[in-house]
């Protein structure tokens, strides 16, 4: 027992925790700015998928992680533009076609990894970019301040979409749009263009986060996510719809995924019993749906609900 | 007041109509889609195709492999249909397999010496509880807590899937393999009295095919014939209207699940003792056992105009492009994951034709009615899911448009 918590608690674990985090940071923030918007995305890890698969390509190709991370906002960003079109244009269900886009991921990103790598090469990872000054705080300057470009970025995002939603014309827009469309609509703000807007954004946000975990692994695989897309919209909910809500139950879950990984490179973890801590994501997600169902006021009132004038 | 039943009934073949034409365009246009990018990875689509075709139906042995391909996806796909109608969403169908197949391979393990008269209903059952079991859980979440069931269901295939990797690596694994020292993470070779019998010899076509059949017939009659049947579609078309009502809404909301739950569980024992092995292994993730059919199933649902009955044909189609995607795999090398993705987009057609059909066939009819001096009623309710007036079956079967007295 006092081997689990020696393991645990250590400036490493905590410092991978943080790493770990960014990709369920990255999803889980573009996914608020849609759902605030009132546009369920269930896509989100088919978006991730081939995100990851595309940028891990590029990197193996190009090795250039910029080319990778950009080419994983781009795919984020092409898969928004049809997922804008079916659930704005079209006013298709939500929820099936997001899972419609989560199998087209799925099956793609494994179909042109097969085709087109076959083996798993390994591709070079992040640079670590030590921030002066504030990464010599003894234990905190590793643990925050000794990352990657990456996991600063999506840390800035968050006060960034806090003050976008909250004190920016577009951000009254985006509430909005979620709660009435009709009385938006009604005062002359676009209802489409603003959920467009904000899928775009969270689908590059999306495709941006398979590529930081794609390249944070170095690898790439079937099924790479193993659904943290679908966690990092489950974390929505547990941030209440909140940057600073989802931060904190992305950092959770990199914690506990860094946890895990410690305990079985400790050796504490082997055999059959690895499978409990790989459950434990997904064990803890529930007891989390479960602890926050409760606070459904915080929802955004049109959620899921395409609009159209004169209805 | 209620619209002409002859406006009704030309509506409804409409519809009908209608939902052929969408259900063969989005197949089509996404195996064109297929067929562009085998292109783009080097190989010939049309050479592809064939073989597909040919390896899916071209001979009593490949429409066997179809039919029992078929089975998990319209066990699954009808337990869709039932929470569906209930306005309820079950992505946990790859759990729910594998909480069935788990429970009956426990229950063979433990009673193997029971004649097969008695063991292959009682493993089948085992299966049912299981998968109940496992949906149940999700079910109840949400009628009591008001849990996403969305999530939760996903959350429990992740769950579902490492007890498996557990329970085969541990207390379930073959003591051969142990013995060897290989520890291989399968079982051993199940009691033969629970074997499932093939129907037709030197095919793959097995009582579970039978079952699958059985139960979607039975789900029909269940939603359209009994009253609690009636109650699950009256939750999904309004909820705050059932609940005026007088009907438990709760409990039709976690017993929608439940099924749901419970049909797949029944695929995952019949995937068990249907298959060729007669044991239970993994490969570390639930694809190799459930084959994605808990995924699948969904398509061959949405396909199905989300009717039992529809889902039937639908299944069949899906089973054969699964079947026949591995003979197009052999033969021009493109992975049977092509599949899986084109399954993808067919979803995202199906949905997006029917929402624009919905506002067209509303157009029309509104029209219509006006001419004959009808006032338009609920058909105007746009429901939120695609179900009611979903694909291939849009008519008076909708619940959007269940009203009482359309009831026997």
């Amino acid at each position: 027992m006092t081997d689990f918590i020696a393991v645990t608690f250590t400036v490493a674990t905590f410092a991978s925790g943080v790493r770990l985090a960014t990709p369920y940071l990255l999803a889980a923030l573009g996914e608020t700015l849609g759902q605030r918007s009132g546009v369920l995305n269930l896509g989100v890890d088919g978006v991730m998928l081939l995100g990851a698969f595309f940028s891990y390509w590029a990197v193996l190709k190009t090795d250039s992680i910029t080319v990778g991370l950009l080419v994983g906002i781009g795919v984020g960003l092409l898969l928004g533009v049809v997922y804008a079109v079916v659930t704005v244009g079209f006013r298709a269900e939500q929820g099936i076609s997001g899972i419609g886009i989560f199998l087209f991921g799925l099956g793609m990103s494994e179909l042109l990894f097969l085709e087109w790598v076959g083996t798993p090469l390994p591709i070079s990872s992040f640079d670590r970019l030590a921030i002066p000054l504030l990464s010599d705080i003894p234990k905190i300057g590793d643990m925050f301040f000794n990352h990657n470009l990456l996991v600063y970025v999506s840390m800035l995002l968050v006060p960034g979409l806090t003050l976008l939603v909250n004190r920016t014309t577009f951000g009254l827009n985006i509430r909005a749009v979620g709660e009435t469309p009709e009385a938006a609509d009604s005062l002359g703000v676009s209802v489409a263009r603003t959920r467009t807007i904000t899928i775009l954004a969270g689908n590059a946000l999306a495709g941006l986060a398979g590529a930081a975990l794609a390249i944070e692994i170095g690898i790439f695989q079937h099924n790479l996510t193993n659904q943290i897309g679908f966690i990092a919209i489950a974390l929505v909910y547990f941030g209440a719809w909140r940057p600073s809500g989802v931060l904190a139950g992305s950092l959770l879950y990199g914690l506990v995924t860094a946890t895990v990984n410690q305990w079985k490179t400790a050796g504490l973890v082997t055999g059959a019993a690895s499978s409990f801590t790989t459950m434990a994501p997904a064990a803890l997600t529930i007891v989390a749906l479960v602890v926050i169902a409760r606070r459904t006021a915080d929802q955004p009132a049109a959620l899921t609900l395409p609009f159209a004038r004169g209805h | 007041m209620p619209v002409g039943p002859r406006a009704r009934s030309r509506r409804a073949t409409l519809g009908r109509l209608g939902g052929i034409v969408v259900g063969g365009s989005a197949v089509l246009l996404a195996l064109l889609i297929g067929a562009a990018m085998i292109i783009g990875l080097g190989a010939n689509p049309l050479e592809g195709y064939k073989e597909l075709l040919v390896g899916a139906f071209g001979g009593t042995e490949e429409l066997a492999e179809s039919a029992a391909k078929a089975m998990p996806l319209l066990l699954v796909g009808t337990g869709i249909c039932v929470a569906f109608r209930a306005k309820v969403i079950n992505i946990g169908g790859e759990g729910q397999i594998i909480a069935g197949g788990l429970l009956s391979t426990v229950t063979a393990l433990a009673v193997p010496g029971l004649p097969s008269i008695v063991l292959i209903p009682l493993v089948l059952s085992m299966g049912l509880v299981g998968g109940a079991v496992w949906g149940g859980i999700p079910g109840a979440l949400k009628a009591y807590l008001g849990v996403n069931e969305i999530l939760s269901t996903i959350m429990l295939n992740l769950v579902a899937v490492q007890l498996f990797n557990y329970l085969l690596r541990a207390p379930l694994m073959d003591p051969k393999q142990i013995e060897l020292g290989t520890r291989i993470p399968q079982t051993r070779r199940l009691s033969e009295n629970a074997d499932l019998p093939v129907l037709i010899s030197g095919t793959r076509l097995h009582l579970g095919v039978v079952v699958a059949l059985l139960a979607a017939a039975v789900a029909w009659f269940f939603l359209w014939r009994t009253t609690t049947g009636y109650r699950i579609r009256a939750v999904g078309a309004s909820a705050p209207a059932a609940r005026y009502a007088g009907m438990p809404v709760k409990r039709m909301t976690m017993m929608a699940l439940t099924i749901s739950g419970a049909l797949c569980g029944l695929a995952g024992a019949a995937l068990v003792f249907g298959s060729e092995t007669h044991r239970l292994q993994t490969e570390g993730f639930a694809t190799g056992f459930t084959g994605s059919a808990g995924f699948n199933g969904i398509v061959a649902a949405l396909f199905g105009g989300l009717h039992p009955l529809f889902t039937i044909p639908s299944s069949f189609l899906f089973g054969g492009l699964l079947v026949g995607a591995n003979a197009m795999q052999r033969a021009i090398q493109i992975p049977v994951a092509l599949v899986i993705g084109l399954n993808g987009l067919i979803v995202v057609f199906v949905v997006s034709s029917n929402s624009m059909r919905e506002r067209f066939s509303r157009t029309m009819s509104i029209a219509g009615e006006a001419a004959e001096h009808e006032v338009a009623t609920a058909d105007a309710v746009v429901p939120s899911v695609p179900g009611p007036s979903g694909a291939l079956t849009s008519g008076d079967d909708s619940p959007s448009r269940a009203d009482p007295e359309s009831e026997p």
